[in-house]
């Protein structure tokens, strides 16, 4: 069974009398650890299908299940649950919390699935170590690089093992080289842990990375290939 | 959904990241909770003074007074023409069957001299009657009897106040004093009286036999008048029939027809202090008005500050519903924010109000009294107003749609 299936996902936005399709008759399936770039010119709708895939919005029409589960039916509380147990975000902006230190950051998705100060703290830490930024688990967001940040973020998203992570153009605001880092740590994350990575970007040398690409124009998709590995 | 201590740590966090602004927040709750304080503290020191006077004056007590009522209803009748006499207060106490104790009065203000020292103080005269009727024991010596009563005799009891001006550390009891140039002979002290509830020093005073101060002191219009006769009942049921009893008696013994005005007022003490109560309680009133004006506005400066932080923080409620936060967990987060608000302020307002009775009793001898009742009370208060007024704001966080957050400028 495959971990996500979206069957006919339409995405219709209305704004006054003008309706914007941003997703059209979208159909695909994507397996458990799966490495998957979305690339696409501005306002192809990639932004809005990372959306429906993370729960974060519900499509005009067409069934996604997630897992077996057919999200569509859920409620926001249990929309909620999934984000919190089986998705984690990284966006291009980071959006780390600030004047708050990076463990209280990376903690965040357990606090609200309830567990406990102490427990909260070990994993935190050890989601920071894996993504190489143990020494900075007191400092706060303003204190670290751009690249920092984003590791952090992809520890937060790590931290409840959840077995997808969406990102949304997450090298957008770095350097090349800085772009680089966090995409050899997707790849490890892929490999190692077989998380599910599905990420946003124009830039074809960091969709190089995914093993997988699937390209967006006007709310359709376009294409959707498996990359040659040489 | 998280903890309540979670959420507390993150209000606490948010609340230090804005403190100048907190601070300015809490500042109606501050004013109202400390004016609830203040309000409750004076209300019931007030409250406590009144009894303690009541007990100092003596219990089950009325007051006949010459001239008839007014509708002013505190209008002592001061300055009326004179109409009671010795005889009528000693008709009371032999006719009324609920009255128990009958002291009649006359008295006015005298200058007093021994050796080199004088001092002016109000001399009395009166019967023993007058010490059983207020319960008032002596420091030292004797009081007068009905002996001295008929014979006029030149003896006096003294107030504490008059002992100290007079005599210093001396003895009284035995020495001769001039009263208006009479002597007298000092027979007794009475013990330490207090205030009166209009504020009179009860000691500062000099007590003779009535009919000694009808004679010798004081030039009355006809022989055996008095100014006023103080009556107690024998029990707070017997206030009404005494009332009626003596209106009746003295009715008859002033033949007053069915159709005249009466020539004198029985008053019931009680009724008097009671009129003080409720100027106490119009001010109890009045502060509790300023209260709860003060803690509406201070929980509108929350709603207001929280609509603010939830426009602020945005992004911040997006990010946290994108990692897994339920619209309850975003609601208790912003109530609990106000919460912490309000009870921070409460506490500071409790602070306050102590401190601020506290000055109060000091600088006027106005007694003030805080109960933990009263603490309690203007906590829970300030407790209700952040959550009533946080509501609103949190749940208009927890309706924000997560995407349109976390794209928030
Ligand atoms: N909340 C919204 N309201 C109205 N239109 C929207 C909204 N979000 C996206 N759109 C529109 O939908 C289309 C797709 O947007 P988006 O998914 O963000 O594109 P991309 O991420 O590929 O640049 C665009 O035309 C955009 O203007
Ligand atoms: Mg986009």
């Amino acid at each position: 069974m495959a971990l996500i299936e979206v069957k006919g996902l339409n995405k219709v936005y209305k704004s006054g009398d003008v309706e914007v399709h941003a997703l059209r008759d979208v159909s695909l399936t994507i397996d458990l650890g799966a490495f998957i770039a979305v690339m696409g010119p501005s306002g192809s709708g990639k932004s809005t299908f990372m959306n429906m895939i993370g729960c974060l919005d519900q499509p005009t029409s067409g069934s996604y299940l997630l897992d077996g589960v057919d999200v569509g039916g859920l409620d926001g509380n249990e929309l909620a649950e999934i984000r919190n147990k089986k998705l984690g975000f990284i966006f291009q902006g980071f959006n780390l919390l600030p004047r708050t230190k990076l463990v209280e950051n990376v903690g965040l998705p357990m606090l609200y699935a309830g567990v406990g100060a102490q427990k909260r703290r070990q994993m935190a830490l050890k989601a920071l170590e894996a993504v190489g930024l143990s020494d900075k688990a007191g400092s706060y967001p303003n204190q670290l690089s751009g690249g920092q940040q984003q590791r952090a973020a992809i520890a937060r998203a790590l931290v409840n093992n959840a077995p997808i992570i969406l990102a949304d153009e997450p090298t957008g605001n770095l350097d090349t080289k800085t772009s680089y880092e966090i995409m050899k740590l997707f790849v490890r994350l892929n490999k190692d842990l077989n998380v599910t990575v599905i990420l946003v970007t124009h830039e074809p040398d960091i969709a190089a990375f995914a093993r997988r690409i699937i390209k967006f124009s006007d709310g359709r998709v376009t294409d959707d290939e498996e990359v040659k590995k040489t | 959904m998280i903890g309540i201590i979670p959420s507390f740590k993150i209000a606490s966090d948010a609340i230090r990241a804005n403190k100048m602004r907190s601070i300015l927040t809490m500042l109606g709750i501050i004013i109202g909770v400390g004016a609830v304080i203040i309000m409750l503290a004076v209300g019931s020191g007030a409250r406590k003074m009144l009894e303690d006077q009541i007990a100092s004056i003596g219990s089950n007590l009325l007051i006949v007074l010459p001239g008839a009522s007014t509708s002013g209803g505190m209008s002592h009748g001061m300055g009326s023409q004179p109409t009671l006499t010795l005889l009528d207060a000693e008709a009371v106490e032999k006719q009324c069957p609920a009255v128990l104790y009958v002291a009649p009065v006359l008295s006015g203000v005298a200058q007093v001299v021994y050796g080199n020292q004088n001092w002016s103080t109000m001399v009395t005269g009166t019967t023993r009657g007058m010490f059983d009727l207020r319960d008032w024991s002596l420091a030292s010596g004797r009081y007068f009897t009905g002996q001295d009563v008929r014979g006029a005799t030149k003896v006096c009891l003294l107030g504490k106040t008059v002992v100290e001006n007079l005599f210093g550390s001396i003895d009284p009891v035995g020495q001769v004093i001039r009263i208006q140039k009479v002597p007298f002979t000092v027979i007794g002290v009475l013990d330490e009286k207090g205030q009166s509830p209009s504020g009179q020093d009860q000691d500062d005073a000099i007590y003779v036999p009535v009919t000694t101060a009808q004679k010798k002191l004081f030039g009355t219009a006809f022989p055996g008048m008095i100014k006023v006769i103080l009556v107690s009942a024998k029990g707070a049921d017997y206030l009404e029939p005494a009332e009626k009893q003596i209106t009746e008696l003295l009715k008859q013994r002033h033949h007053i027809g069915p159709k005249q005005e009466n020539d004198f007022t029985v008053k019931n003490l009680t009724q008097i202090l009671g009129a003080a109560e409720k100027a106490a309680q119009i001010m109890s009133l009045l502060l509790g008005a300023i209260a709860s004006v003060s803690l509406i506005v201070g929980g509108i400066g929350i709603m207001n500050i929280m609509l603010v932080s939830v426009t602020e923080r945005t992004r911040e409620i997006g990010i946290r519903m994108a990692v897994g936060a339920r619209a309850w967990d975003i609601r208790l987060q912003f109530l609990i924010e106000a919460l912490t608000l309000s009870l921070l302020g409460g506490i500071m307002g409790i602070l306050m109000g102590v401190g601020v009775a506290k000055t109060i009793s000091t600088l006027s001898g106005w007694p003030t009294l805080i109960s933990p009742l009263s603490v309690l009370l203007a906590f829970s208060f300030s407790g209700v107003t952040g959550i009533f007024f946080g509501f609103y704001p949190a749940y208009k966080a927890s309706l924000l749609n997560p995407i349109s957050a976390l794209r928030y400028e």
